[in-house]
Order: structure tokens, then C-alpha cells, then sequence
């Protein structure tokens, strides 16, 4: 019996080679492209922005953003959101502040445990709730914005952490460096680098981009959602946590209303840093460099002696300058690719 | 892309295929130690997998009754039928998506085999290829080869190099250049099923299922396909090859399965058969009495002409008359559904005109489409045609709100005599007007979406698959209601996979494959035969088909 079969012809799978991947790398090279812009053209105006103390100055800022951020990379990434970063880092800057108060000469080690464990806590209940409850993560986690911040406001009352109970040694950190670079600059640095390497080469962290990507097929690839979406939980919670204390330390003095509205920052950072907002592609590199340019613009505003009022609604702006750009650029790739196929396929 | 490109005949693909025997030689010299058929030959020995007594029902809906077939390794088994014949069930049952509700799977020890979902059809060794793979658009094509089961290295990090290098190996032995590095975003249909029987290869799948592949295929693309499936059938692999084309079939199957209304009426090798005795297995049932009576028809009222969209249709020209229905029929992914949406101007169109009466609908614009008087039913109720949450009576006056306001405001009670109206004028079985849409049965529901557009009086009505999923008894009063609404003046065009309806209720029939018009059929002269024949492209080739095995 003969069974015909063809050879394939050859040759005409030659797809565009990467075009997809460029314009992916693209995203990363446009943030660093605007940077370099915005330093460039604050530097012109005031000499001072290019300066050692300013940068250091805007290092040491974005350092607990780009935490904040990572965490939230983490849970965006797989088409969910985290809107609770802001209490929890509000309610873990007074809990471990607070304990200079309460255990004197308590260790600062032991201080950045507390507010770990404080996000590690908060982290596991969203999450579970999450992932387990199969709640959507946008109602489950706008109610832990506020339940947190209730018991936040509940713990400080009217009361206030001062800094005068604060150790120097404590409030000190963000201006302490290493050969001219932030500590804080540093460990961030090392955190980013640590969660990238984790999302590239573990199953586990792939399966975040699998998850964000396509969840129906991710469940059919046997892929356990629940865990994975748990665990992103659990670590934006813990990096939260750990942020609160720096948050402490940077501004010393602790209300109720600390970190206030900071989930948006946070938000518009990771998405500005090319993670796409329905999870599936995007890199915490990328958010913690959108932390950066958040930080930059408003610290360029505020050298070159723009009103800081007009920082937020310049922030919003290039929030959707870079997601209507993403958007355009997406649609162009979905054209240029149907039309490269019907050429190819007629 | 899809569709349009020109199957052409298919001695074109017997007259290519000599010299694959080499490269297939080369294949098998790569196999290290693989277990070989014993021959091309009608395989010896035990199937690797069979269904035994399958049968699966669907509510009153009975999909497959009785079905048994054999799998052998190092075999190409064809299945074909009609629309709604029983394919995709049994493609779910291989898969582990719906257990059958009695008979067995028997892997080829002979054991009885229990799939408790999509995981464990692949533990077993089963690979299903859909029609429209979904693979993961934001990661690359090696990893999605291997999600969940990436080769690891120490520290159980994913070894990324060996990914890529297997990932490469296994595109080499399927003999299709794909960069494993490129994103999956932006594949071709024909490229993604690559990836998928990629994937299949990287567990050693004993069983791919391949749902109707080249569907959406252009005829180069179908020709590596074949490529790629004489390959697997060369590593022993079994091959379901589940098509419409009957040429296809031909081309590269050794055994064929024909279903029938959820029963197998023929299997045996392919060796001996004509495309004639499958189309007469496929169709030969009981032809439902006719609705039809004669009558003259009107006016042209809805004028297509020349419509195209590339890779989609094609050179598309008919008129619909006031009083007439006209069926417009063919095979599921011909294309008529997609002329049907470009004429009611929910999709674009590259050229070519729609009028309505001597109004020129405006392109893409389905409000324009509205207000010249058209009306249109989707195929898909519970997605597109109802808002499953929303009441019965707000269903019904959704598109008519405009008519139903006073001073601008909607009027409860107006809203209420409108909509009981008009369910009473359909007889649509209901317990309370305010209960959701979703406490309806499947004929109800679709009998409350015609209410929705026949309350606007439209001139011209577009109806696909009006019946689908819908008991017999409903599904007359559908029929009569669109007889009855053509003899008032309306414009009708019913697209339907269902012949004995098409042959019931449609004055003319149109066929449509791949995109084009290929067949228009009077009343009188029509048959399911006919009507099938077209469809499946046998209408235009010499019969019987050359491309029967030797």
C-alpha cells in the first residue's frame, strides 16, 4: 500500500526571526532609553542632578520601591494583582519600629525579622485566600488593603513611632554605602538578582509565566496554579515586610497612615517596567528599572524646580504613554504577522 | 492561509510523494533501537489502543452509540463523518476530557484503561492535536515543548541548553526548521501544531490524536503535515487522523472509520474503497420530512457581491429574495459563518460590496447593518446571542430598547407586555418572564434570541446553526417559524451543517469550501449526496479518486 507522504518544502517556516523577542528586549532597552534621556536632559538644565549625592539620593529612594516591586512582578506576572503592598508595608514599619520602643537595644538584625515575619503573615493569608478560596486576587487583596490598614490604625491609634527611640544606627542605613553605592542600593540589587535567576531556571518560577500566559492550558500541563499563585503571594507579602522597615528607617517618624496609596507607585512601576498587566511576560528586572524611572522623573522634577504637585500627574501620564505604546506596538506585531501568513499560506 | 488556498487535486500530492522513502529511511536510521512495524501492511498483532463499546450522551443528545475501533501502532486511521457525526466526542474520550458513559479504553496489553483527565491521557501516552493548538503565546516554543517537565541539571535548575538541543533534535527528526528560541506568540496555526506533536514526541506518545489538523491549513502546510505524519507512522507511532477531505483520507491513511449519528457504519483498510463509498456511509440516514412547499419569491433584498477577505473567503456573490430562504451550507470552517459576520458587518472585508435593498451597507459597521433592517442570530447562543444572567423579558427587548422608551426613559410595564408578547408569538415554555436566561432549555434560549431580533420586523434575517443543540420537537417549530417568516416577506439566510434541515426548509443552497462558493442547488434538485459531495470537493475530481492506495 503506498502511503504518500510529502516532503516538507523547506525554507518557509523561516519566521521572522525573533521579531517577537526584539520588540520584547525592546521594552527593557526603552526604559533605559528614556533614562538615559531624562538624566541627560535634568543634567543640562541643573548640573547638580548628575552629581554623586543626587544619584546616590535616588538609589537609595527607588531601593525600597524596586522591593515593593519585585513582589508585585511576581504576582502580576501570573494575571493577578497585589493591592495590598501598601498596608503591609505601612503596618510592618510601625510593628518593627515600634519594638526599638519596647525592647531597648534590641538587635537591628532581629527588627528586619519582625517585619519579615509581619509580611510573611500577611502574605499567607492572601494568598491562601487567593489561591485556595480561588477568589479574585483584585477583591481579595482591596480588602487586605484595608484590613491591614484597620489593624494598622487600630496597633498606632493615635500614637506615633518617633525618632528618637530609633537607634542612629537604624535611621542611618539608607545613607550608609559601599565604595559609593548604597547598601540598600546593594541588597536590592542582589534581591532583583536573585528573584530573576529563580524565574528563569526553576519549573516553579516558569510556571508563574505559564500560568499568567494561558491558565487553562497551564492547568492541563499539570501545573499546580494554587501553589504557585500562593507562593507569589507569600513572597510579595515577605518583600513588603522587609520594605516596611526600610521604610522606617528612611523617614524615622511612623503614623497609621505610612505607605499610604503606595500599591499604585508600586503598581505603575511594575507595569511601566514592561510587565505586561494580564501577567504572562514581563521581568523583575524591568520592574525594579520602572522603580527607578518613577523615581528618577520625580526627583528630575523636583532639581529642575517643578512644583512636586505636578509629579503625580506627570507619573500617570507616562503610565499611559507606556501602556497605550505597548498596546500599539502589540497590535502592529498581530498585523504584520496575519499578513506575513496569508502571503506565506495563499 | 486557511482555507483559500487551492487544495488543487490530489494527484499533485501522489505524483510529490515518491521520493520520501528516502528521507523516511534516514528517519528510521536515527531511531535508536524504536520498535518498528512489522510492516506497511496491515499491521499483525495487537492494537495499541482500542475503544471498545464507547458510548457517550450529552443530555438527549446521544454522540457516540456503540463505537469501537483498533489503534495500531505504525498506522494511520481515518476517521470521517459529518458534522456532529460523533468526531469530537471521540476525540474528548481519547483525550480524558468526558469518560465514557459505558464501554472501555484497552491499552495493548489488553488491560482496560481509566483517563481521569487531560494529564492522564498523556501518562498513558495518548497526544491530542487540536485543530487550534493553545500553546503559552508569552514563552518560548522549546519550553513550551516541555512546561512543567524541563530537563533539569543539578540543584534542579532547568537546564536550558539541553531544552533547546532536544527541542531542536525533535523539530530535525519531524524535518521542520522552528527556532526553539522564538516565543510561541505569532506561530502560524500549522507551526503551533508542530510544537504540539513536538511536545507529543518529547513523552513518546504511542497514540497522537490529530482533530481535523489541516482545517486551517494552506496546501504546503497540509503537505508538511503529511510530511510529519509519515514520520510519526514510520517510528510506530498510531495515528488518528480526524478530516473532512476526503482526499486527505486517501492521501495518507490505511484504514479508515466512517461515523454516522454517533454510530461507526464502516471501518476497514482503505485499500479498495472510493470516495463514494465513504460519502454514502457518511450521509445515508433517513432524509427528515420536508417543511418545503412551492411558492415565487420576491425581490432581491440582500445582495452580496464579490466579497473577500484574505485567507478567510473569497470571491463571495448571492442574493437573498424577500419570501426565500437560502441555506448557505458546507463543512464546519468553510467559511460561512465568516461571510455571514462580514455581511452583518461584524468582521472586516477587503473588497467587494453588501447591499440592502439599494442601500450599501457600510463595512464593519454591525449598527449600519441594523438599521437598514438586518437582523442576525449568531452561532453561539450563550456566548454572543443572550446575556445568560440577564431576564427572559430584557433578553427579548434588548435590541428593541429604543422603540420601547417614553420621553427617553424605559418603561417597566411597556418593557413587560412586549416581551410576554412576543414569547407567547414564539411559544417559548418559560415558568416566570423575570427568571434568567439561563433556567431556559437550549430551544428556548434559542427561541428567545429570534424573538430578540424577529421584534425588530427586519427585512432580512441571518440565522446560523439555528438548531444546534435543540430537541427535535423545537427544532421544528424553528424550522416552521422560518418558513413561516420567509412567506411574509423576510429575507432569510440559514447557515447550517445539518442537511436534512438545510434540505427541509432552504428554496436554494448554496455550498461553500474553503472560502469559496462551489455549488448553488435549487430546492428540487438537492440531495444530502450532492450537497455532501460539494462540500468535501469530490464534486470537481474525477471519480473515483487517484489518490487511492496502490
Amino acid at each position: 500500500m503506498s502511503a504518500p507522504a510529502v516532503p516538507p518544502p523547506d525554507g518557509e517556516l523561516a519566521s521572522p526571526r525573533r521579531l517577537v523577542d526584539v520588540v520584547l528586549r525592546a521594552r527593557t532597552f526603552g526604559i533605559i532609553a528614556v533614562l538615559a534621556v531624562l538624566v541627560l536632559v535634568a543634567g543640562l538644565i541643573q548640573s547638580r542632578f548628575v552629581g554623586g549625592g543626587e544619584i546616590r539620593f535616588i538609589l537609595s529612594q527607588t531601593s525600597l520601591y524596586a522591593l515593593v516591586a519585585v513582589g508585585e512582578a511576581m504576582v502580576i506576572l501570573t494575571r493577578n494583582v497585589d493591592l495590598s503592598v501598601g498596608s503591609v508595608v505601612g503596618l510592618s514599619a510601625y510593628v518593627s519600629a515600634n519594638m526599638f520602643g519596647t525592647h531597648h537595644g534590641i538587635s537591628i538584625v532581629l527588627v528586619f525579622l519582625v517585619g519579615l515575619g509581619v509580611g510573611l503573615a500577611c502574605g499567607i493569608v492572601t494568598g491562601a485566600i487567593t489561591a485556595v478560596g480561588r477568589v479574585p486576587s483584585l477583591v481579595v487583596t482591596l480588602a487586605m488593603l484595608y484590613i491591614i490598614r484597620g489593624i494598622d490604625t487600630i496597633i498606632v491609634g493615635s500614637g506615633v513611632v518617633l525618632a528618637s527611640t530609633e537607634p542612629n544606627s537604624f535611621l542611618n542605613i539608607p545613607q550608609d554605602t559601599l565604595v559609593g553605592i548604597p547598601d540598600l542600593a546593594l541588597a536590592v540589587a542582589v534581591v532583583v538578582a536573585i528573584a530573576a535567576y529563580y524565574l528563569n531556571t526553576f519549573r516553579s518560577g516558569r510556571d508563574l509565566y505559564a500560568i499568567g500566559s494561558d491558565p487553562d492550558a497551564a492547568r492541563r500541563a499539570g501545573i499546580p496554579i494554587a501553589k504557585r499563585v500562593f507562593t507569589a503571594f507569600v513572597i510579595s507579602g515577605a518583600l513588603s515586610g522587609v520594605a516596611g522597615v526600610v521604610w522606617a528607617a528612611q523617614y524615622a517618624t511612623i503614623e497609621s497612615t505610612a505607605a499610604n496609596g503606595l500599591e499604585l507607585q508600586i503598581i505603575a512601576a511594575v507595569v511601566v517596567g514592561g510587565v505586561a498587566i494580564f501577567g504572562g511576560s514581563g521581568s523583575v528586572v524591568g520592574a525594579a528599572l520602572g522603580a527607578l524611572l518613577l523615581q528618577t522623573i520625580n526627583s528630575a522634577l523636583n532639581v529642575i524646580g517643578i512644583s512636586s504637585i505636578w509629579t503625580e500627574a506627570i507619573s500617570g501620564l507616562l503610565l499611559i504613554t507606556a501602556i497605550t505604546l505597548d498596546r500599539g506596538i502589540q497590535l502592529r506585531l498581530a498585523a504584520a504577522l496575519r499578513k506575513r501568513r496569508v502571503r506565506l499560506g495563499a | 492561509m486557511p482555507g483559500v488556498s487551492d487544495q488543487g487535486n490530489p494527484n499533485d500530492r501522489v505524483g510529490e510523494a515518491s521520493n520520501s522513502s528516502e528521507r523516511q529511511a534516514a528517519l528510521r536510521a536515527e531511531q535508536a533501537g524504536g520498535e518498528q512495524p512489522s510492516s506497511v501492511q496491515a499491521p499483525s498483532g495487537r492494537p495499541v489502543l482500542s475503544v471498545r463499546d464507547a458510548t457517550k450522551a450529552f443530555g438527549a443528545v446521544h454522540a457516540l452509540q456503540g463505537v469501537s475501533i483498533d489503534l495500531y501502532g505504525g498506522e494511520v486511521h481515518g476517521v470521517v463523518g459529518e458534522n456532529g457525526a460523533g468526531k469530537s466526542t471521540l476525540v474528548k474520550i481519547f483525550g480524558g476530557v468526558h469518560p465514557p458513559d459505558s464501554g472501555t479504553l484497552v491499552d495493548a496489553d489488553g488491560h482496560p484503561l481509566v483517563l481521569t483527565g487531560p494529564a492522564s491521557a498523556r501518562d498513558a501516552g495518548i497526544a491530542i492535536i487540536f485543530q487550534e493548538p493553545t500553546l503559552f503565546p508569552d514563552i518560548s516554543v522549546a519550553e513550551n515543548v516541555f512546561i512543567a517537565r524541563q530537563p533539569q541539571r543539578r540543584g534542579r535548575r532547568i537546564d536550558h541548553r539541553s531544552m533547546q538541543r532536544q527541542t531542536r533534535a525533535l523539530f530535525e527528526r519531524l524535518g521542520v526548521p522552528l527556532d526553539p528560541d522564538r516565543v510561541a506568540r505569532g506561530l502560524s496555526i500549522a507551526e503551533q501544531q508542530i510544537v504540539e506533536i513536538g511536545k507529543a514526541l518529547s513523552f513518546d506518545a504511542k497514540v497522537v490524536v490529530m482533530d481535523e489538523p489541516t482545517a486551517a491549513l494552506s496546501a504546503t502546510e497540509v503537505a508538511r503535515l503529511f510530511g510529519v505524519v509519515a514520520s510519526l507512522r514510520e517510528d510506530g507511532v498510531a495515528v488518528v487522523f480526524i478530516s473532512h477531505r476526503l482526499e486527505e483520507v486517501f492521501a495518507i491513511c490505511q484504514r479508515v472509520t466512517v461515523l454516522r449519528d454517533g454510530r461507526r457504519v464502516l471501518s476497514q483498510p482503505v485499500a479498495g474503497l472510493s470516495a463514494g463509498d465513504l460519502v454514502r456511509a457518511m450521509v445515508g440516514r433517513d432524509i427528515a420530512a420536508r417543511v418545503h412547499e412551492q411558492h415565487a419569491p420576491g425581490a432581491a433584498v440582500l445582495r452580496v457581491a464579490e466579497l473577500s477577505r484574505a485567507g478567510i473567503f473569497e470571491n463571495i456573490s448571492f442574493d437573498v429574495h424577500a419570501g426565500e430562504v437560502v441555506a448557505l451550507a458546507g463543512l464546519v470552517g468553510a467559511g460561512r459563518s465568516e461571510v455571514a459576520r462580514a455581511a452583518f458587518g461584524i468582521d472586516d472585508y477587503d473588497s467587494g460590496s453588501v447591499h440592502v435593498g439599494e442601500r450599501r451597507l457600510a463595512k464593519g459597521v454591525p449598527i449600519d447593518a441594523m438599521r437598514a433592517g438586518v437582523a442576525m442570530v449568531p452561532e453561539d447562543r450563550r456566548q454572543q446571542g443572550l446575556v445568560m444572567d440577564m431576564s427572559i423579558e430584557d433578553n427579548i427587548a434588548l435590541a428593541s430598547l429604543r422603540a420601547l422608551t417614553r420621553h427617553g426613559l424605559l418603561v417597566s410595564s411597556v418593557e413587560r407586555k412586549f416581551a410576554t408578547d412576543w414569547a407567547a408569538r414564539l411559544q417559548v415554555k418559560y415558568s416566570a418572564i423575570t427568571n434568567a436566561a439561563t433556567s431556559l432549555s437550549g430551544g428556548n434560549q434559542q427561541k428567545v434570541v429570534l424573538a430578540k431580533w424577529l421584534s425588530r420586523e427586519p427585512a432580512v434575517i441571518i440565522v446560523d446553526e439555528p438548531t444546534r443543540g435543540i430537541d427535535i420537537a423545537t427544532k421544528a417549530e424553528v424550522h416552521r417559524l422560518l418558513v413561516e417568516l420567509s412567506r411574509n416577506g423576510v429575507a432569510v439566510l440559514m447557515i447550517s451543517s445539518e442537511l436534512p434541515e438545510v434540505l427541509a426548509v432552504a428554496d436554494r443552497i448554496l455550498v461553500m469550501r474553503e472560502g469559496r462558493l462551489v455549488a448553488e442547488l435549487s430546492h428540487e434538485e438537492a440531495s444530502e449526496e450532492k450537497i455532501m459531495a460539494a462540500a468535501t470537493g469530490q464534486a470537481h475530481l474525477p471519480a473515483p479518486v487517484a489518490a487511492g492506495p496502490a
